[in-house]
């Protein structure tokens, strides 16, 4: 490592050469170069905001907004075109129920285990065997559901081919990590002298996790809920590859139905020329999507902030 | 939250309202105990699956032929090169952006920036990227680097998803920066500051090099996620069928998610003898070697981090 500017040379003649002048310089350059790179962030929030709103406003220009919050069928290929968001939210809705319905108490009880029953040594090896399923690339999520659980299900349900109950499931098994291992984080760090305090009490294990640990762990573990809703709304490949392509107004489990992110890369897929209305069309859900996970990252920031423990 | 049953009516603890039950609260204890164990190995066996049933049917296809054959309509002939090459170019391209990037911003945030309104207003916004879906940097990529800025990118091009993709991991890698450069304690920055260096040379003589085994770790996790990632590719339009290799940035260029999805989405009608199935689990095994070698890379720095550490 040098030892650079500032010091000196070893002969003694000039032993004090602060060149401040120089250093105010890179100091300042370098400063500023790096508030730039953190303006980069702000950027594409804002790219994001201004290429959505701009293709969105070109197809409500076309599409007046009432026709696509109230229609019933989504169509937008048609010769007789409909527009009604509600098919592909309700497609999404029922996915990420499924997948939530799996995920949220599997992935509590898992953290809830790794933290206050697990020993320490194999908390660490299943907590990063965790964070593995967690990178799995969804396309992986998407060969399984398709060609392992929907057979499966087919030999003891009526599901067709695609369905939103295969592509919830194995949903929910691939945000489960995720669930998993913020919620531990968040019920590792309750203090030990609080559990010390309900043992004092009288209470067993289980009485007080759950009615002391897990209070005050509530902030994290809502946080770790909601980023996975999210993550299950904006979900892609799974329910491309398993739910389905057919946008269809149902909650039927055993359904082909088709979601918000799925009728962008169908679309995305064939060759769309930019400034037709199919084009803007993706742009309208994708808005949609935006606006929605928005505000339950909105939601959860607010709630952290509300129900968040300290403890010193 | 109530403390429910175990203490009884705390205004008369005589001994008669006092039941303790132990035997059947322990009984609870045990079954939630058990549950939360079954729980845990729910994910794993389920992983273990998951790997088991695509290496099996990887195994008719996966070949040396297999990683040098261009795609074909033919799935026996096909093979995954143009996808290979094209994740590697990916993962190079976004690295470079994304690293430099990433790791200045969060060294501005950490060491450099007031702690006013608007460095909380950076920060409240790199934290709701991070939660934005991958799709939704799709269309920002289609829009700015594929139609905007066309004669930069040259449309659909390599160029274009790598910056997607820089853009998408470009939070955690800030994030993960921060993490690193926090745990690092203050004593060693007021022991530069006192000697008369600057912040700049503190920060890049004592500070950076103990942070950066931290930052290498996230970032090659981060990139190693943006890798597997299909959706953005998909939207910025990565290509399906491509037979040739990227020459330039502003080739045309396909990826291994892609492939790997393209094969998976044949429909089963037209494709009876589940050759193209096959040729997905392939597909899958040699994009999962990839992963795995950048994950382990990770692994090892943080291993040898804390070990250096301690």
């Amino acid at each position: 490592m040098s030892t650079n500017l500032g010091i000196s040379d070893r002969d003694g003649t000039n032993l004090w050469q602060p060149k401040r002048g120089l250093n105010e310089w890179v100091e300042k350059g370098v400063k500023g170069l790096f508030a730039l790179f953190a303006l980069v962030s702000i950027a594409t929030t804002v790219g994001i905001v201004l290429s959505l709103t701009y293709e969105t406003i070109a197809f409500f220009s076309k599409v007046p907004i009432w026709r696509f919050l109230g229609e019933t069928q989504w169509s937008p290929t048609f010769n007789n075109p409909q527009f009604g968001i509600i098919v592909l939210i309700c497609g999404t809705f029922l996915t990420s129920l499924i997948a939530t319905v799996v995920a949220l108490p599997i992935g509590l009880l898992a953290a809830i285990c790794l933290s206050e029953y697990a020993p320490e040594k194999m908390r660490r090896v299943i907590k990063p065997a965790l964070e593995i399923l967690a990178g799995v690339p969804t396309v992986v999520y998407g060969y399984f559901a398709l060609l392992f659980v929907t057979p499966i299900l087919k030999t003891f349900l009526p599901v067709e081919i695609f369905n939103a109950l295969s592509a919830g499931l194995v949903m929910g098994i691939a945000i489960l990590p995720l669930v998993a291992s913020l919620s531990e984080d968040a019920i590792y760090a309750v203090p030990n002298s609080l559990r010390q305090g309900a043992y004092a009490l009288g209470a067993t294990k289980r009485e007080t996790i759950v009615s002391v640990v897990l209070p005050s762990a509530l902030s994290g573990i809502a946080a770790s809920f909601i980023l996975a809703i999210s993550r299950a709304i904006g979900e892609t490949m799974i329910v491309t590859i398993a739910a389905g392509q057919t946008p269809r107004l149902t909650l039927n489990p055993f359904a082909n139905l088709q979601t918000m992110t799925a009728y962008i890369v169908q679309v995305s897929k064939g060759d769309t020329p930019a400034g037709s209305l199919v084009y803007q069309t993706i742009f309208a859900v994708g808005m949609t999507l935006f606006v929605m996970t928005l505000a339950l990252n909105i939601f959860s920031f607010w709630f952290v902030r509300r129900f968040r423990q300290k403890y010193e | 939250m109530s403390t429910s049953r175990p203490i009884a009516d705390l205004d008369s603890p005589s001994e008669s309202n006092f039941n303790v039950a132990l035997p059947s609260r322990h009984g609870l204890d045990k079954i939630f105990e058990v549950a939360s164990w079954v729980a845990t190995f729910v994910g794993l066996i389920v992983l273990a699956a998951l790997l088991i049933d695509t290496v099996v049917d990887s195994l008719p296809r996966l070949s040396w032929g297999f990683i040098t054959n261009f795609p074909s309509t033919r799935a026996v002939a096909a093979g995954v090169l143009p996808a290979l090459v094209g994740t590697l170019w990916l993962l190079v391209l976004t690295t470079l952006v994304a690293f430099p990037l990433g790791v200045g911003a969060g060294i501005y945030l950490e060491e450099y920036a007031p702690d006013n309104l608007f460095t909380r207003a950076i920060e409240i916004n790199i934290s709701n990227l991070a939660a934005v879906p991958s799709i939704i940097y799709g269309l920002l990529g289609l829009q700015v680097f594929v139609r905007w800025l066309l004669p930069v990118t040259g449309g659909r091009s390599i160029l274009a998803g790598a910056l997607t993709l820089a853009l998408l991991v470009l939070p955690i890698i800030i994030i993960t920066t921060r993490e690193s450069l926090r745990a690092i304690p203050g004593s060693l920055r007021q022991a530069g500051f006192a000697l008369g260096a600057t912040r700049w040379q503190v920060i890049r003589e004592h500070i950076f090099p103990l942070a950066l085994p931290g930052i290498l770790t996230g970032t090659i996790l981060a990139i190693s996620r943006a890798i597997g990632e299909t959706a953005p590719l998909i939207v910025v339009g990565a290509a399906t069928f491509i037979t040739f290799l990227p020459t330039n940035l502003q080739s045309k260029f396909t990826a291994l998610p892609i492939q790997i999805f393209n094969w998976v989405s044949r429909p089963v009608v037209a494709n009876p003898d589940k050759n193209f199935q096959f040729n997905a689990a392939a597909g899958i095994v040699v994009l999962m070697v990839v992963l795995l070698g950048m994950n382990s890379i990770a692994i090892f720095l943080r291993n040898k981090f804390q070990k250096g550490r301690a």
